[in-house]
């Protein structure tokens, strides 16, 4: 039974693109709003809008009861995640199907499974997907992570098991080296973690983020190709691409075709993505994690494919099976989205809320600004600094760039600092310009080249 | 008397995080430049430091309240 009103429990740029698509699909939309968000966007453009707590997220967006029982008393039929907040919480999921409600995404199950790392890992594998090659488990000796690194292959990390977050890691280029450090990491985990257990995985140097796109119903799987998500800082995305210029068609193939096989293989409903490093040196990807939501930068996916996925989404969720085949999906032309923060790009990317006196973009078809903005909004401080997208479509990726640059040019935010400079200032380089960048190029490049006030 | 006033506006924490100890407590001599709570503003955590030196009479702002920039923070004498 299709949905007929559905509650979007996010803020922000992506409510308004949920409430948008909800219209589009000939639905109501009944938008949550914390304290801070009143003034909002999606409130103004939401048939209904529900107060579901104080400022703070823990109040409010991440309030599954509130949440729940204010979708209930709006007579909705469904929940929409949007991406962060409770879009990943297998609990939340679950709650709202006992609640009687849709959520808008896969079950409470594949969230879980899909969010394990472990799991995720097997799951992948059970599909054929490739992982990052690694010890299978830990490994009990010297001699043992010898082995075990001749199968994995050179440079390896050394991990300690207890250790997270980057620490309690070293990297042996060759047997020599690991033969030397082993002893020492273990020693160093023993005294960091009060366990010395370790393993081994291969080191994928200056790997490329390349992430597919996949849409299904709980039994059909399709891919709507893939997206490049390289430059990154802070391990967030900065600038994205659709498709990912690296790959050749063989390529390109095989790593959208593991995607929708594992979407597949856990009867995965909904839009999600499969995130994978490239090698480009090996022309190898390996399976990193699955995201199991709808992306910040889904936009560059829909500008080549045609194919709006929030629809498709809410479409799957109110029964509708996936009547695209995947010969209907085509790549046409080359997508670009920048993320326009509020933060000033020449001090350290410090935050800028505050009052946008100002927003224009300019007119065009081959431009796309996805934003809570408009004149006179205060952005409230107890969120994301994220603003909008800026997405260009073009023939090919260079007429992209060139479409990005003046697209840029004619983005005008009065009030708070923005990534705009930064993003001017890519779309200049020339490593941006011939592709020639991973995950690791961007922060040694903003240390080399600072930017300064626009 | 002096006073310490947020810079951004955001949400005040007197702790590091959830489990460690306050900064400082009424009572408690700060030196300038030292740091008395933390205002997250948009994801980020910006430390805020005493501007003179002195001695804390009280907090103005509860643990994990809002702020507005330029909200006075802290009272303290010396």
């Amino acid at each position: 039974m299709a949905l007929s009103r559905v509650f979007v429990a996010n803020r922000g740029e992506i409510a308004v693109r949920v409430v948008h698509a909800a219209h589009a699909l000939g639905m109501e939309a009944v938008q949550a709003y914390s304290e801070a968000d009143a003034d909002m966007l999606a409130v103004r453009l939401a048939d209904a809008s529900v107060c579901v707590g104080p400022p703070q997220a823990a109040k409010s967006y991440l309030n599954g009861e509130a949440l729940i029982a204010a979708a209930k008393e709006a007579g909705c039929d469904a929940i929409h995640p949007g991406y962060g907040f409770l879009s990943e919480n297998a609990a939340f999921a679950d709650a709202v199907e006992a609640a009687g409600l849709v959520f808008v995404g896969p079950s409470g199950k594949t969230i879980s499974r899909m969010g394990d790392k472990a799991a995720a890992r097997e799951a992948a594998k059970e599909a054929g997907v490739p992982v990052v090659p690694g010890s299978e488990g830990l490994v009990a000796d010297e001699e043992a992570a010898l082995a075990a690194a001749e199968t994995v292959g050179y440079p390896v990390m050394v991990k300690a098991a207890a250790g997270g977050g980057g620490r309690g890691i070293r990297i042996a280029a060759d047997a020599d080296e690991l033969k030397r450090i082993a002893p020492q990491a273990r020693a160093e985990a023993k005294a960091a973690f009060g366990d010395g257990s370790l393993y081994l995985e291969r080191v994928i140097t200056a790997p490329r983020h390349i992430e597919v796109q996949v849409l299904a119903d709980g039994t059909n799987a399709i891919h709507c190709f893939e997206r490049e998500c390289s430059l990154q800082r802070r391990r967030q995305k900065v600038w994205e691409e659709a498709p990912a210029a690296c790959l050749d068609q063989a390529t390109r193939e095989r790593i959208c075709t593991a995607a929708a096989d594992l979407a597949r293989s856990v009867g995965y409903r909904g839009a999600g993505t499969v995130e994978f490093l490239y090698d480009e040196a090996a022309g190898e990807f390996y399976f990193i994690e699955m995201n199991t939501r709808i992306q910040v930068e889904h936009p560059v996916t829909e500008m080549v494919t045609g194919i709006d996925l929030v629809a498709w989404m809410l479409r799957i969720a109110g029964g509708e099976s996936l009547s695209l085949s995947q010969d209907d999906v085509t790549l046409d032309g080359h997508a670009i989205e920048v993320r326009i923060n509020a933060e000033d790009p020449a001090m350290q990317f410090m935050p800028s809320p505050g009052v946008v006196e100002t927003v224009s973009v300019p007119p065009s078809d081959a431009v796309r600004f996805d934003t809570m903005l408009y004149d006179g909004y205060a952005i409230p401080p107890f969120y994301d600094s994220l603003l909008g997208k800026l997405i260009v479509h073009a023939a090919t990726r260079d007429a992209a760039i060139d479409a990005m640059a003046e697209a840029l040019e004619g983005l005008t935010i009065v009030g708070p600092k923005t990534t705009i400079p930064l993003h001017k200032a890519l779309a200049r380089d020339a490593s941006v310009r011939s592709g020639k960048v991973h995950t690791q190029f961007l922060e040694p490049w903003l240390e080399a080249s600072p930017l300064t006030a626009d | 008397m002096a006073e310490i006033r947020s810079p951004i506006p955001g949400t005040f924490y007197r702790r590091p995080s959830p489990d460690e100890a306050p900064y400082k407590e009424v009572g408690d001599t700060v030196a300038v430049g030292e740091v008395v709570g933390l205002v997250e503003v948009m994801k980020s955590f910006i430390e805020v430091k005493a501007d003179t030196a002195g001695t804390i009479t009280a907090f103005k702002v509860e643990n994990e309240e809002p702020v507005t920039a330029g909200a006075v923070l802290a009272e303290l004498d010396g």
